[in-house]
């Protein structure tokens, strides 16, 4: 049935070569709305590198992402995230010196109507639109269970909620598809179980499709309705969780012959 | 509740502003405006006003933005001779005759925003190709364009070599045109200070809206910014642009307080107080990031600046000290050296002086004071 509708994200035979080195190639994928799919592989597989050409921080050297059937060729990541796919990153980047609601506004900015006029003057339009992104952050941030740290500066938050604060930020920019790298690494077990809790209320919240990866074996197997596997840039294998936990060539790449 | 705050606030500060600038005028009004009011203070203010202007724009740079720029005083010089030149011109043209009355002032006006948007069209177009770098090859690039600013302005045949300020009919018609003597410095003095508070309002509006949360969340990471949707390149142009403007009306304010323009003066190489890597010092003593902290600065480095010209202490000292104060530069580094050790995130680091915040701020500060002292002698009792 889902396969009359157009994929949200879809992929086309993209590769990227690094000088002589292939470290993705062929790399075919399609996720529908409301989907959340599993992306693993061992270390140095090509993972975030295939985010990385999702958000256009690297130029595919051959192959297509196209977002609702619209190809984004050669566009920049601003405009990858105006066109609906948001991400986090592997190493949490937030923006360490502003306040924790600030990291969410950003996002918002691609959003916000007012112009320099308006601020200057600060206008009707400027406080309404102010106000209105103070709730929806603090709204995003609710669900996340930060807003008491709204003011903090985001460096001073413990690791785990400065993940959370990273996936709230990309909820911000109000995109059609998340891609999270590994949003559970360098969590305990407690953590990464209310990590699954939010990524379950963001789908059932959102609607929207998520690509995840994650090394937490059990969190993929646990969440996600199809994974894919890639060792060496190629894909090894993709189907249900059950299908890939036995799948030999998927246990020899993990195992490493 | 948050919103009421910042009305109080909005309010407190313009109630202070024009308490101030009441009392200003009854002050000139006492003293007449003669003697060293007119010959000391009444410059001083000037010369703050435009050091204000121009620390405060480059830190929206430098600071908010997290770019490194050695061009300033290339916008401040074209916005200089932009006021200078056009001002010439109305005198030429017989738009004025004396310089009093209405249109004379709304002359002033024009040239100083006429200046401010030549120098942020120089800004827009110098930035464009300029901001594709980052780190120490943009400083070179703008440093170059910096330079390259004074040079042209330089061969312009309308504005000299020798600047306006020679050649006598030059000279002359200049100080007809926006140069103030000293008695129109304190005639017009409140044009400086208005033209300062306006300049520096529109600056701190422009921090605390999405402008300055985009700009901040580049300095602190362009990735994740551009992840978040940020386009970061027209922000920096943006701000770069901005940031060129408030210069270039520092520019005109030079202009006015100041009977003679050349070049040489906003050149890299000057040694006085007007060239970028000066600007640079004020920013980052002030704190980069931190508006009212390049205010303090500004007026900080134009006292330093004073005292190594003026003051009679200088030349009292032994000479052995005393010649450092020959190399007014060597000065500048000294102060920043020590800042850089004391505090090296600048006098203010980010933080914004606020007037409505001031006693919840006094009260922080004295908790992490006592805080940090529990500290200490826990440790203390503990080693
Ligand atoms: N900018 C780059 N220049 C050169 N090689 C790169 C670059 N980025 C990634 N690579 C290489 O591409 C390969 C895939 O790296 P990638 O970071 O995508 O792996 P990964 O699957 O995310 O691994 P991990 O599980 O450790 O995060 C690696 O061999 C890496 O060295
Ligand atoms: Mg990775």
């Amino acid at each position: 049935m889902a396969e009359n509708k157009v994929p949200v994200l879809e992929t086309k035979k993209l590769g990227i070569n690094f000088g002589g080195l292939k470290a993705v190639s062929d790399f075919n994928i399609q996720i529908y709305e409301g989907e959340l799919r599993g992306l693993i592989g061992p270390n140095g597989a090509g993972k975030t590198t295939v985010f990385n050409m999702l958000t256009g921080v690297y130029e595919p050297t051959e192959g297509t992402v196209l977002l609702n059937g619209v190809p984004l060729n050669g566009k920049k990541t601003h405009q990858f995230v105006a066109a609906g796919i948001a991400r986090t990153f592997q190493n949490i980047r937030l923006f360490g010196q502003m306040s924790v609601i600030e990291n969410v506004k950003v996002a918002f900015t691609k959003d916000v109507k007012y112009n320099l006029l308006d601020a200057s003057l600060r206008t009707k339009k400027f406080w309404k639109a102010e106000r209105e992104m103070t709730d929806k952050a603090m709204e995003l941030l609710s669900i996340f269970g930060l807003e008491d740290a709204a003011d903090l500066p985001a460096s001073s938050l413990p690791y785990g909620r400065q993940r959370k604060l990273e996936i709230a930020r990309a909820l911000a920019t109000d995109m059609k598809v998340l891609l999270l790298d590994e949003p559970a690494a360098g969590m305990n077990p407690t953590e990464t179980a209310e990590l699954l809790e939010c990524i379950n209320t963001i789908r059932n919240r959102f609607g929207i499709a998520i690509l995840l990866i994650e090394h937490d074996m059990s969190l993929v197997m646990n969440v996600c309705e199809r994974i894919k596997v890639i060792d060496y840039g190629i894909t090894i294998a993709d189907g249900l969780p059950e299908e890939i936990a036995s799948n030999p060539r998927v246990i020899a790449a993990y195992l490493g012959e | 509740m948050k919103n009421n705050k910042t009305a109080r606030g909005y309010l407190v500060n313009t109630l202070v502003i024009a308490a101030a600038f009441i009392l200003f005028q009854m002050l000139t009004g006492i003293f007449g405006g003669e003697g060293d009011f007119k010959l000391v203070l009444v410059p001083s203010l000037w010369q703050c006003c435009y050091l204000i202007l121009l620390a405060a724009s480059l830190n929206l740079v430098l600071g908010f933005l997290g770019q490194l720029s050695l061009g300033h005083c290339g916008f401040m010089a074209i916005g200089a001779y932009t006021a200078a030149l056009i001002s010439l011109a109305c005198e030429r043209a017989g738009v004025f005759t004396d310089k009093a009355g209405l249109v004379y002032i709304l002359i002033i006006f024009g040239c100083i925003i006429a200046a401010g948007l030549l120098a942020a069209v120089t800004g827009l177009l110098v930035g464009i190709p300029a901001l594709r770098l980052k780190g120490d090859y943009l400083a070179i690039i703008t440093l170059g364009f910096g330079m390259i600013i004074v040079n042209v302005i330089n061969n312009l045949p309308f504005c000299g070599q020798d600047g306006l300020s020679q050649g006598s009919a030059a000279a002359s018609l200049y100080k007809t045109g926006l140069g103030f003597g000293s008695k129109a410095k304190v005639t017009y003095l409140w044009i400086a200070l208005v033209v300062t508070i306006v300049c520096l309002t529109l600056m701190f509006m422009f921090v605390r809206s999405k402008y300055g949360r985009a700009i901040r969340a580049i300095k602190d990471d362009e990735i994740a910014a551009s992840a978040s949707g940020i386009n970061v390149s027209s922000y920096k142009v943006l701000t770069f642009t901005y940031s060129a403007f408030f210069a270039g009306v520092a520019g005109a304010l030079y202009a006015c307080a100041n009977s003679s323009l050349s070049t040489s003066s906003f050149a890299f190489t000057n040694a006085g107080i007007l060239n970028s890597t000066f600007v640079v010092v004020m920013v980052v003593l002030g704190g980069m990031g931190s508006l009212t902290g390049s205010i303090v600065a500004a007026v900080i480095m134009f006292f330093v600046n004073y005292q190594i010209a003026n003051g009679s202490w200088v030349a009292a000292l032994p000479p052995l000290i005393n010649g450092i104060f020959k190399y007014p530069m060597l000065v500048y580094a000294v102060v920043l050296v020590i800042v850089i050790i004391f505090r090296p995130r600048g006098i203010f680091g980010t933080y914004e002086f606020s007037l409505v915040r001031l006693p919840e701020d006094i009260k922080k500060a004295r908790a992490r004071r006592a805080a940090a002292k529990a500290e200490r002698k826990e440790a203390a009792s503990h080693g």
